[in-house]
């Protein structure tokens, strides 16, 4: 809802948070449940609150669990039977420089300096290790804000014995620590409290008083942080931009002002501020951000402004421009559709409010944030988190690369006489094999963000993911495809329970980005010839349907699957009687799986 | 700060008195104030109001009240100021004090 995007109003958040929850809870939309433990070493009520309405927000409905004031330390590192039943999916460790033992003094030497900060930080890595190895889930640490007062001055940045300098040092070997630990997250409190104002965010009022090392006014902002990360693990991160043209990307109407006096570039100083912004924007293709256009203009003069000599951004940077008098909303839809991608995981940048206010009334759940001005666009786009990269991995380097691959084989298809020569142009490689580690961390982001080719819709966390890749009883596959134009990196995750006789399918989603390719038919080939392999007698398997699962409702169907009734979740229940001999339903991909390889890898 | 106005045009261009409320005023502002708090529109506060009357005033709610009130009537309480407060009628004169 608008009144959580940034920029909020974060006294009417505090506030109105009971009616903020309860308008949320009563929206009517399907909300992932996750499991989260507090650990503070302040009070942390408000940030839980608060926590719940953004996670809310962001389709997630968090349960909590909450340590005692300041107990962090004894509930990561003694057994906590309460801690352990609630199994949290996520630990947040909130922690502020007033949980420091101890700062250096004046009369210590180095070396005893040195030894002060070692055994401060080994005091933290020892929660996170013991909380890694309990509780196997991903852990978010606060990184240390800068402290209230600066007793040497300006000295106390560098010299060893200056809390400044003492708290930066620890805030290096905690981001040392989040290199080298995949599951762990930094929570940048430094930047965040500089960001607010640090005599604001620390206002010592509000720890005397209440035990808040936060300034209360201040604790939308932390917990909307949060809520950032928490979401992005969980895959709900925006995948891409549409922007306007006149007024966004360069000032003045092309249409109306011709491409030579638009303001962009050195010339003036408002152009100045649209090509900082157009630097910005570009940085997000490396993100594997995708760049789209939706303007009111003729696409003549829309490419007139993109070929500028001035500007950043060239009409290659886009995957789809469409440029043309018709409403945004639609166009905005037909992006969307023509990526293979869900509305509501693209954000829509317009100056003007009468087109966000079409966009987001038309199309529920797209983010249209309130720019402001131009010096105000970025950090208006920045601190809403739309892109929090918790994981980069080497797909988001190449999506754009495949994006781009995606439209020039639609401009393929349109030169073969049938649909199946079409495909065996493509000269598809699939690899179907069990779970490996290097692909975990993506498999992990598939099950939480495929919405649409999605049977069960299960969510699993890395952690899980990598637990049933060792054990026996599941077998586990992904399909990874390449053709003529690219590699699409793993697009497609199943997960069966083998029970007695019976191959139970847990989970079977596919990426939309190889809709149509026989892909599924691939993956179902090898199912098959995998359960006749371990003597199966039979394949059951389930669709859940979801508000976003359609088009997958007559899967098991079309996969000669037969109907089997529904069981007690609402499920249709559909079941597959495994052969003696069996005879590939597609060949236009050439497979290479590991068939007689263990159950899983 | 420094405006570089003279001093007896501070009062803004709505002339003196403006800037003093009535405990009415203040008690309007108030009910505003709790029925947020407590999303609650039926909330009435009055002189001998205290947290036993109302189900959800515990002590973390009592942090969010305090810093709802500063917040609505812009004004900073100091620190001892926030706890010894029996009830809403010293509450209101507190705030009478702080809006002046």
């Amino acid at each position: 809802m608008k009144e959580l995007q940034y920029p909020f109003d974060a006294e009417a958040i505090l506030s109105h948070k009971k009616k903020l929850r309860r308008q949320l809870l009563g929206d009517g939309t399907g909300r992932v449940c996750k499991k989260i433990a507090i650990l503070g070493g302040y009070t942390t009520s408000n940030i839980r609150l608060m926590l719940e309405l953004f996670l809310l927000d962001q389709g997630i409905e968090p349960s909590f669990y909450e340590s005692e004031y300041n107990q962090y330390y004894q509930d990561a590192m003694f057994p906590n039977a309460e801690l352990e039943a609630f199994a949290p999916d996520i630990i947040y460790i909130c922690t502020c420089c007033r949980n420091v033992t101890a700062l250096p003094s004046l009369r210590d030497a180095k070396d005893a300096v040195n030894a002060l900060l070692e055994s401060e930080y080994e005091r933290f890595r020892a929660m996170w290790d013991r909380l890694e190895a309990v509780y196997h889930c991903p852990i978010i640490q606060n990184n240390m804000e800068m402290p209230y007062y600066r007793l040497l001055g300006n000295r106390d940045a560098w010299d060893v014995h200056g809390a400044t300098n003492f708290l930066t040092r620890l805030n290096l070997r905690f981001y040392d620590y989040a290199a080298d630990h995949e599951h762990f997250y930094i929570c940048d409190v430094n930047y965040l409290s500089a960001d607010y104002g640090l005599t604001a965010w620390s206002d010592p009022f509000y720890w005397h008083m209440y035990k808040y090392a936060v300034n209360v006014n201040a604790i939308p902002y932390l917990s909307f942080n949060v809520s950032n990360i928490i979401k992005s693990l969980l895959g709900k991160n925006k995948k891409g931009l549409v922007l306007d043209l006149d007024n966004t990307l360069w000032g003045g109407v092309i249409g109306d002002d011709g491409v030579e006096n638009i303001e962009l570039g050195p010339e003036t100083s408002l152009g100045q501020a649209y090509s900082e912004f157009q630097r910005y924007l570009k940085a997000h293709r490396d993100l594997g951000i995708l760049l789209n256009v939706d303007s009111k203009n003729e696409e003549s003069n829309a490419l007139a402004g993109l070929n500028h000599p001035d500007s950043e951004l060239h009409p290659e940077d886009f995957i789809v421009i469409r440029a043309n008098w018709d409403p945004k909303d639609r166009n905005f839809a037909d992006i969307a559709d023509s990526l293979g991608l869900l509305p509501e995981s693209l954000v829509f940048v317009d100056d003007n409010p009468a087109e966000r206010h079409i966009v987001t009334g038309q199309l529920p759940g797209v983010a249209a944030p309130e720019i402001g001005e131009v010096c105000e666009y970025i950090r208006n786009i920045d601190r809403n988190g739309f892109f929090e990269a918790t994981v980069l991995s080497e797909d988001d380097f190449r999506r754009n690369e495949m994006y781009r691959s995606n439209a020039a084989r639609r401009m393929q298809e349109k030169s073969f006489p049938d649909y199946e020569s079409y495909l065996r142009s493509l000269g598809m490689k699939a690899r179907i094999l069990p779970f490996e580690p290097m692909y975990m961390g993506r498999i992990a982001q598939l099950t939480n963000k495929s919405n649409q080719f999605n049977l069960t819709t299960r969510r699993y966390t890395q952690s899980e993911i990598e637990a049933l890749a060792a054990d026996g009883s599941y077998l586990t596959m992904y399909g990874k495809l390449e053709d003529c134009f690219g590699d699409n990196g793993v697009v497609s995750v199943v997960i069966g329970h083998l029970e007695g006789d019976t191959c139970r399918i847990d989970l079977w989603l596919m990426s939309c980005r190889v809709l149509k390719r026989e892909m599924e038919s691939a993956m179902m080939d090898t199912l098959i010839r995998k359960c006749m392999k371990l003597g199966m007698r039979r394949i059951l398997g389930v669709y859940y349907p979801t508000a976003k699962n359609g088009m997958v409702r007559s899967f098991y169907e079309t996969m000669g699957f037969a109907p089997a009734g529904s069981d007690e979740r609402g499920g249709t229940v559909w079941e597959y009687q495994v052969p003696g001999t069996y005879s590939d339903r597609q060949t236009v991909i050439e497979v290479t799986s590991d068939l007689n390889g263990p159950v899983n890898g | 700060m420094k405006t570089g106005m003279p001093e007896e045009n501070k009062e803004g261009p709505e002339g003196p008195g403006r800037d003093t409320m009535t405990r009415e005023e203040v008690y309007e502002k108030l009910d505003e104030v709790f029925q947020d708090v407590f999303d609650d529109e039926s909330i009435h506060v009055s002189d001998a109001t205290t947290a036993n009357d109302i189900e959800d005033w515990d002590s973390l709610e009592h942090i969010n009240l305090m810093v709802a009130v500063e917040n609505m009537f812009k004004i900073k309480f100091n620190m001892g100021q926030v706890g010894g407060l029996k009830n809403v009628g010293e509450m209101v004169d507190l705030i009478l004090t702080k809006v002046k």
